[in-house]
């Protein structure tokens, strides 16, 4: 392989408190009327001091121990100053030197094989406002609004040691993150709603050649799609670049959605200087170790150890079980799935395919379906009452209707035919109608006997059990 | 006489409507004066029940009022009206005190004359050609001439002592984090604090005990709830003090001040105190670092008047150039040349040569100082180097910074400081500084008290206060 990619994220991620990060204004300001959530904090008025938000402090602890970081006893706000018609109070307060969390890793899983991805910190800071440009074009508006409602909302931003070596495994990642934000119950992880946000650096080495490419940063990325997308769209740049023997310049780019390609945003020689210092209006954050371990005692099962569990004692294949611990929701309804059939394979065969093919169109809490909706129709395929086929087929209409199973089967008429008698009775009937196909399984084409299954589950509208089909029909054939 | 009543006053006699009395002495000398940038008439004064109720205060006008002005005395916040008040401000409309006006300053606290006010001079009711100190002259002519019975000022190097000083004054500086800053428009956050500006050393006790203690909207106030009253007449028998040989050694220093001074010492000597000559090396360090950390915090916390939410607008073409003549136009000379200070001393190429260097002057001045009062119950020096000085005559920005010499080192080491008047020099106030250990505030209101008790320069008792003709 001539090149290698090494691409690091820089992660942000908007906490579910109840109130903002410094003030006690709400924190979900999704949708809400502009400037409706805020005070003379958020806004910046003059005199208006910050307040650090616990729950905040604890929300980030708690991700920081979920990453395996070293959670800093002493940790520091400090200001990084820029001027943007966004940033009410003309600083961001954000922790720069001193950061709450640092050394973490997060294990993935790309192809079967795990990669450890070591985080380099994690530290809190707010996030700033939302700019409307009047005809929505930055250049040409005659003005431009300010919503200040997202002001002060808690960010944790998470960076990465630069171990990704692919897009892929950077869509990888932070999908692995939004899971364990879900499982924290700290974030809804919503990247559409930009509750995670991720940009990247890229750059590429010419391994024969012994030369890296320039970093380059991408921002907008903003769905997991996009994530790999737009990073693979760079690497192919970059790599022709470096092909040509053309230097890649050091800037910060941005993922264009109608050209799906890259653009540049910025030069290096257009970096700010943030002039960062002390935030001298917020104390140090002193967590104590027995804070730490308090919430590190109150983290759930997270997806890695109930991915292990699931394969140990629900003897899973490791694929299996982790596509059934990637949302939380999930496991818990396998589990309590399993508690009623008693049959782990089958029930995670059911809730992988159907079930999860059924939920890409719906949220979670908006669902009708129960775990006894799955153990009633894997008991009904068990005792030969229906055929997997048909139970395939009545699996949308349950989901969505919340029917028991055996309901529809019985109103739609779809129990299945096992009675040898009947099917014998049905078969002899299409043996006489077809004569020459009989001949032609007789001389040795013995494969026509397909034909013979096809024309059974006709008349009987597919509810004959195809097992005793297959066998009334050689039966018959062979005699 | 109203312009004599101190709060202890007001709450003595059986008295006649205080706020209107306030209000026409207002109008009698503040044309002169001009210690008010906004003066409420009587409808718009909010009068509340309480132990305090309707004794006329100033505040400073930095400090937010609810739906009054609040200027900064600057053009960029000329039509700024807050949409709340500030803590202290509340605590004091609780208390019953009556708030009649807004009082003048240097642009945003920077300055050491009042001169500095986008708006106007104010004069020293003392001598009219004379400035009044600053940055809170405004609040010091406000109590000084009789126009309100006290007032609040804010202090981040000296600003509420110095004023004090020069118009004779009591101003106190608290300890850092006693006195909510919430409300307080930021100049030097870890250095700023709010202080009681009085005619007597008990009311800058009483009110100090109205608005001290834990604030949850400043998360750099302490969990403390002083008593400064119980002990405030029991003396300075015993008590040892610290003179920094560093202010004999400021060539700058007044003859007939540091005559006041040696006399001072002498009386506290003869109430019993102990006073001992020290050196304090990183003393003479103090001017510069503060001139490095107060102009770096003050770049940031003067960012937000951009022209966007408040405030001044001066609208251009472009996003950056509206930025660039609002605050070229918003602000003054003084104010600009400190932003430029402060954001090249914070930019990435000096923070470690500047900034990070004046922190680290700064903890061994703090070290310094806990290691005095590890020996010491307090540190006297002048408030001031010189009384007050003619309007217009300090033009040199080094020379003006130099008059804080003895004032700002209290400020970086957070620790409580008191300008308590003392006699005169060339016929202008002298104030005399009593600095303390952290939280003993307290104990410097009471050596503050002795001082102006046993003072030979007091008529009948009190703090002789000078007569505004118009």
């Amino acid at each position: 392989m001539r090149f290698k990619t090494v691409i690091g994220l820089e992660i942000h991620v908007q906490l579910s408190t109840k109130t903002k990060a410094f003030c006690s204004c709400p924190a979900d300001v999704f949708e809400m009327p502009a400037n409706t959530a805020i005070c003379p904090v958020c806004t910046g008025q003059p005199g208006a001091l910050p307040v650090v938000n616990a729950e905040m402090v604890d929300y980030a602890i708690k991700l920081a121990l979920a990453l395996n970081c070293k959670v800093n006893e002493y940790s520091r706000f400090d200001r990084k100053n820029y001027f943007y018609p966004d940033l009410p109070k003309g600083y961001q307060i954000s922790q720069y030197f001193y950061p709450l969390a640092v050394e973490g890793y997060l294990d993935i899983d790309v192809d079967g094989t795990t990669k450890r991805v070591r985080i380099r910190r994690l530290h809190l800071e707010e996030d700033a406002g939302k700019l409307m440009h009047e005809g929505d074009s930055i250049t040409q508006a005659k003005y431009s609004l300010v919503d200040m409602n997202r002001c002060g909302v808690p960010l944790v931003e998470i960076v990465t040691e630069p171990d990704l070596s692919s897009p892929r495994e950077a869509r990888i990642f932070t999908e692995k993150l939004r899971s364990i934000l879900r499982y924290l119950k700290i974030s809804s992880g919503d990247m559409e709603k930009g509750a995670l946000r991720c940009d990247a650096n890229i750059s590429v080495v010419d391994v024969e050649k012994k030369v890296s490419s320039n970093r380059v940063e991408v921002k907008n990325m903003n769905s997991f799609k996009f994530i790999e997308k737009a990073l693979e769209y760079e690497e192919q740049r970059i790599k022709e670049a470096l092909v040509r023997g053309e230097n890649v310049e050091k800037e910060t780019r941005g993922w264009d959605l109608s050209t799906k390609t890259t653009v540049s945003m910025r030069g290096k020689e257009e970096e700010s200087d943030y002039r960062y210092f002390p935030e001298p209006d917020i104390p140090p954050v002193v967590v104590s170790r027995e804070r730490i371990e308090r919430l590190r005692f109150s983290l759930p099962e997270l997806p890695d150890q109930k991915k292990q569990r699931f394969v140990q004692d629900y003897g899973l294949p490791e694929y299996d079980a982790s596509v059934l611990t990637a949302d939380e929701w999930i496991a818990n309804f396998f589990e309590v799935c399993v508690e009623l059939t008693k049959k782990p394979k089958e029930t995670s065969n059911w809730i992988m395919t159907e079930m999860l093919r059924e939920m890409k169109e719906f949220e979670s809490e908006e669902l009708k379906i129960k775990p006894e909706h799955i153990a009633e129709l894997i008991r009904l395929v068990d005792r030969g009452e229906i055929s997997i086929k048909t139970a395939k087929e009545i699996f949308p209409e349950m989901f969505r209707t919340g029917k028991m199973p055996g309901r529809i089967v019985e109103e739609k008429g779809l129990k299945q035919l096992s009675d040898e008698h009947t099917i014998t009775e049905i078969a002899k009937k299409i043996l006489e109608q077809n004569p020459h196909v009989v001949d032609q399984y007789r001389s040795g084409k013995t494969n026509v006997i397909s034909f013979f299954v096809g024309q059974v589950m006709k008349q009987t509208r597919g509810t004959a059990n195809p097992k005793i089909v297959n066998e009334v029909l050689r039966r018959l054939l062979e005699r | 006489m109203f312009q004599k009543l101190t709060i202890e006053d007001c709450l003595e006699v059986e008295r006649r409507n205080l706020v209107k009395e306030s209000l026409s002495e207002i109008g009698r000398v503040d044309g002169v004066l001009k210690s008010f940038i906004t003066v409420l008439n009587e409808e718009q004064i909010e009068v509340n029940e309480g132990p305090f109720k309707a004794i006329p205060i100033a505040i400073k006008d930095n400090i937010v009022t609810k739906n009054i002005r609040t200027t900064c005395a600057s053009k960029i916040l000329e039509n700024y009206v807050p949409p709340y008040d500030a803590t202290v401000v509340r605590k004091l409309k609780k208390a019953g005190f009556a708030i009649v006006g807004k009082t003048n300053l240097d642009e945003f606290a920077m300055g050491s004359s009042t001169e500095r006010s986008a708006f106007f001079v104010t004069r020293n009711p003392w001598d009219l050609s004379r400035v009044p100190g600053g940055s809170s002259g405004g609040s010091a002519t406000a109590v000084a001439s009789g126009e309100v019975v006290a007032a609040l000022g804010s202090d981040t190097g000296g600003s509420v002592r110095q004023p004090a000083a020069f118009c004779g004054i009591v101003g106190f500086k608290p300890t850092y984090g006693l006195v909510s800053r919430y409300g307080l428009v930021a100049f030097a956050s870890s250095l700023d604090q709010i202080g009681p500006m009085t005619k007597s050393v008990r009311d800058a006790a009483i009110l100090m005990q109205i608005i001290h203690g834990k604030d949850e909207f400043d998360s750099t106030t302490v969990d403390v709830k002083m008593d400064f009253l119980s002990h405030i007449e029991q003396g300075i028998e015993g008590f040892r003090f610290a003179v920094p040989v560093e202010v004999y050694e400021y060539e700058g220093l007044d003859k007939e001040v540091a005559e006041r001074f040696e006399e001072c010492i002498k009386l506290v000597e003869k109430l019993g105190g102990k006073v001992e000559k020290v050196k304090i090396p990183t003393l003479k360090y103090a001017v510069a670092t503060y001139y490095v950390i107060a102009p770096a915090e003050a770049s940031s916390n003067l960012a937000r008047y951009d022209g966007v939410k408040y405030g001044l607008r001066i609208e251009k073409a472009g996003l950056k150039e509206t930025y660039s003549v609002t605050r070229t136009t918003g602000f003054g000379e003084e104010v600009r040349r400190r932003i430029m200070l402060g954001t090249f001393t914070l930019s990435a190429t000096y923070y470690e040569a500047y900034f990070n260097k004046a922190q680290k002057v700064r903890r061994l001045l703090a070290n310094d100082l806990n290691a005095v009062f590890d020996r010491f119950d307090a540190i006297l020096t002048p408030t001031s180097p010189i009384p007050a000085f003619k309007i217009g005559s300090i033009t040199d920005p080094l020379a003006y910074y130099l008059m804080d010499v003895f004032t700002t080192f209290a400020n970086l080491a957070g620790v409580p400081a008191l300008s308590v008047p003392f006699g005169f020099a060339q016929g202008l106030p002298v104030g005399i500084q009593v600095v303390g250990k952290r939280f003993e505030d307290p104990k410097v209101l009471r050596i503050g008290r002795s001082i102006e008790k046993f003072s030979p320069y007091n008529e009948n008792g009190r703090i002789p206060l000078p007569v505004v003709r118009t």
